[in-house]
């Protein structure tokens, strides 16, 4: 089935999703859904013809019909939830099978009073008020194919709505599972994190496939920050790994707020994470930090852009990527100072470490400064395991390969050890240590 | 314990060890003194497994077992420690994690109960006191930004926590002040008993006085041309490698003179 072909498919299924939906009270996204499955029938699937798509050929996706999930336990229970990543966190817990909100896996924690948690599905019908401003107003379905099929397409997800001057101590855990079975299906979802003023979160999210079976995420977050507000937000893909994986996160900071967001990839056979921060205010302070750790076939794509757009932006980014066999990788870092940002502070770095012969990394970073008083660095190294310190280690009694994974930890925990929440970090080592320790042996599941 | 036979090894195309014979049994202590380049170094790398170098002849016969056919790993875990000239830095990795997983896989080996963190702590410290060394440099990443004489007792500490049967300190002693020097020599002459080895490679005499040696021998050019008590260390200092140059010539004139060939 060519491209073309497969345009037609979702075209279909967005009209029999359309009659789908008229009926529950959503009919005010209607409008903007239709805008967005337009656009997606005038772009189509990017190829590698694009310049944002150069290295990542999303072929393999537009060949397989996905049908739209299906909320299916398959045996699913508490523990194994817990088990799929931070059981041990202290959080209040929403849960999404293939996409959809689950109330009986989810869990909450006592929260300050007028926030707002729960599903997106429900707040389009019940939420108007507060979605309204924001939903599909950051993530661009004008521009990006991808969006514009999520932006129609959009099912459920989570809405989290933090009101002007609260401070929600606990992290806040996104949980998207995976229970796919045989026939390949897609899920939309769809998050939407609004901070307001002076208001303070931490917010994980976690794709998780339990399994081995071929499906189609294509997800979608926007992170509103209102002035002077603080969001964590930590990001684990971990995806089965035949799995499709193409995720954007959104965010815009309002003046002086911060954001630091830390990327962790590691399942998945083929992955785009697109990070776009538009620092749309005075003094904003904006972290990117991103890990990937790919093996076998697997192909991860990690494309940034940041936008200062207003003066005395300061924005870090370091990513770091270890690749290993036949994997191959991709980092694309744009920066971009537009002229009235003057003072502006931006720094990006991005390392990899190849473990094999056959790896590959394309990284290519990419400044462009309309403005004339400011500071930008950029660097990008590529890199073997040290032999003198593979040495060193096995000289003392380690084998190579637990050697190799030290060191390979060692890498992993630069961008790592800048996670604040203790429990998240340490969370997030032992499903590293896991992915290093299962060298060579492919097809783990996570159940 | 140790028996090196006719032990010749390249990098790069270029032989560095040209026929080396050296036998050490337990409770002996070898010193090794050569001029710079000579390949004293290499030997210790060698022994220790480092694949950079390549063997091209001869063997190296360790408790009965073919050495070289050995991963570094095993040769630690069967005992072998090689302090190194030049220790590595690793960013990152925490000091007392790496001692404790590396005293851990040599425990497991010799069939002895893993230690925990607590345990591990326990002798850690131990030997921490022995090398004088401060807590604070065992919390920072290994060898990461230590000075010299630092990263020198570290590779001291960590022999003392790993208990070889065969220990090759490869300059141990070079850029040490006295003080430290003293620390090293206690650290070595602590572990000395009837059932170690061990081979010091050293520069100076200086380290000798502290620690008694049992033979010296002079590389030179990849060979060992002089071996001898441990008065040959002080004729060495007193006198410089000149007059062992000079030896080894005429040797050589003797040699080709009488048909033979030159090493
Ligand atoms: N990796 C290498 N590549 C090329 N040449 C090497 C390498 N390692 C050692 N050599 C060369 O081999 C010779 C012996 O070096 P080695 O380090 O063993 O000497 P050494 O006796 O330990 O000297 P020093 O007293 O300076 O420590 C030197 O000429 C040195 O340059
Ligand atoms: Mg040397």
């Amino acid at each position: 089935m060519g491209i073309t072909g497969e345009r037609e498919n979702y075209l279909s299924d967005f009209a029999r999703f359309e009659k789908d939906i008229s009926k529950n009270g959503q009919s005010w996204f209607g409008e903007i859904r239709r805008k967005a499955i337009s656009r997606f029938a005038e772009l189509g699937f990017p190829t590698t013809r694009h310049e944002e798509w150069k290295y990542t050929s999303v072929a393999p996706i537009t060949k397989i019909h996905f049908n739209p999930c299906g909320y299916e336990l398959n045996g699913l229970t508490v523990e194994k939830v817990r088990r799929a990543a931070f059981g041990e966190l202290e959080c209040s817990r929403l849960v999404f099978v293939n996409g959809y909100y689950s109330a009986e896996l989810s869990s909450y924690r006592p929260l300050p009073g007028a926030v707002h948690l729960g599903s997106l599905a429900v707040a389009l019908s019940t939420h108007r008020e507060l979605m309204g401003p924001h939903l599909a107003r950051y993530a661009s379905y004008e521009e990006h194919a991808f969006t514009a099929l999520n932006t129609a397409l959009m099912r459920d997800g989570a809405f989290v709505n933090i009101p002007d001057g609260k401070v929600v101590e606990e992290p806040i855990h996104l949980l998207f599972l995976s229970t796919a079975g045989r026939e390949p299906t897609v899920s939309h979802s769809r998050n939407l994190i609004v901070v307001g003023k002076n208001s303070q979160a931490t917010i994980v999210e976690s794709y998780v496939g339990l399994g081995e079976s071929v499906y189609f995420t294509n997800v979608v977050t926007e992170v509103v920050l209102g002035e002077n507000s603080v969001v964590e937000h930590v990001r684990l893909q971990r995806e089965s790994r035949k799995a499709f994986h193409i995720a954007t996160l959104q965010v815009h900071q309002s003046r002086s707020s911060t954001f630091s967001g830390h990327s962790v990839s590691v399942g998945g056979a083929l992955v785009r994470n697109d990070v776009n921060a538009v620092l749309d205010g005075e003094g904003v302070d904006c972290t990117l930090n991103g890990l990937y750790l790919v093996k076998g076939q697997q192909h991860v794509d990690n494309h940034t852009r940041i936008d200062h757009v207003r003066p005395h932006g300061t924005s870090r980014e370091l990513y770091k990527g270890i690749l290993d066999e036949q994997s191959s990788g991709v980092f694309n870092g744009k920066v971009v100072v537009w002229k009235d940002a003057q003072k502006t502070d931006a720094k990006q770095t991005n390392k990899n470490l190849l473990l094999s012969e056959n790896a590959e990394i394309n990284s290519k970073p990419q400044l462009e400064i309309l403005a004339d008083d400011v500071k930008c660095t950029h660097g990008t190294t590529v890199g073997q395991i040290e032999e003198e310190q593979l040495f060193y280690l096995r000289s003392r009694g380690l084998d190579r390969e637990i050697a190799q994974g030290l060191l390979t930890q060692v890498f992993a925990g630069e961008t790592i050890g800048r996670i604040k929440i203790e429990a998240i970090r340490t969370g997030l080592e032992e499903i590293l240590l896991t992915q290093f320790q299962k060298d060579k042996k492919h097809g783990e599941t996570v159940q | 314990m140790l028996e090196i036979r006719n032990l010749h090894a390249s990098v790069g195309g270029k032989e560095i060890l040209r026929g080396i014979d050296l036998k050490v049994n337990a409770g002996e202590v070898h010193a090794i003194m050569g001029p710079n380049g000579s390949g004293k170094s290499t030997l210790a790398l060698v022994l220790a497994g480092r694949e950079t170098y390549m063997v091209t002849a001869g063997e190296v016969i360790y408790e009965g077992k073919n050495l070289l056919k050995m991963a570094p790993e095993d040769r630690a875990r069967e005992g072998i420690f090689m302090a190194f000239q030049y220790p590595v830095e690793i960013p990152g990795l925490n000091s007392m994690t790496f001692l404790k997983a590396a005293l851990n896989s040599i425990r497991k080996h010799r069939g002895l109960e893993e230690l925990d963190a607590m345990d591990f702590l326990d002798l850690a410290r131990e030997k921490m006191k022995l090398v004088d060394m401060g807590e604070d440099l065992m919390k920072r990443p290994v060898n990461e930004g230590f000075s010299g004489g630092e990263k020198k007792r570290n590779e001291i500490l960590q022999m003392a926590v790993l208990e070889p049967k065969l220990a090759i300190l490869d300059e141990t002693d070079s850029g040490l002040d006295i003080d430290a020097l003293k620390v090293v020599a206690n650290g070595v002459n602590a572990l000395r008993s009837e059932d170690r080895g061990m081979i010091l490679v050293t520069h100076y005499q200086r380290l000798l006085n502290y620690i008694v040696p049992d033979y010296v021998h002079v590389l030179f050019n990849g060979a060992i041309v002089k071996s001898g008590g441990k008065e040959l260390a002080l004729e060495l200092e007193a006198k410089g490698y000149a007059w062992i140059e000079e030896e080894v010539r005429e040797a050589c004139r003797v040699d080709l003179q009488e048909g033979g060939h030159a090493a």
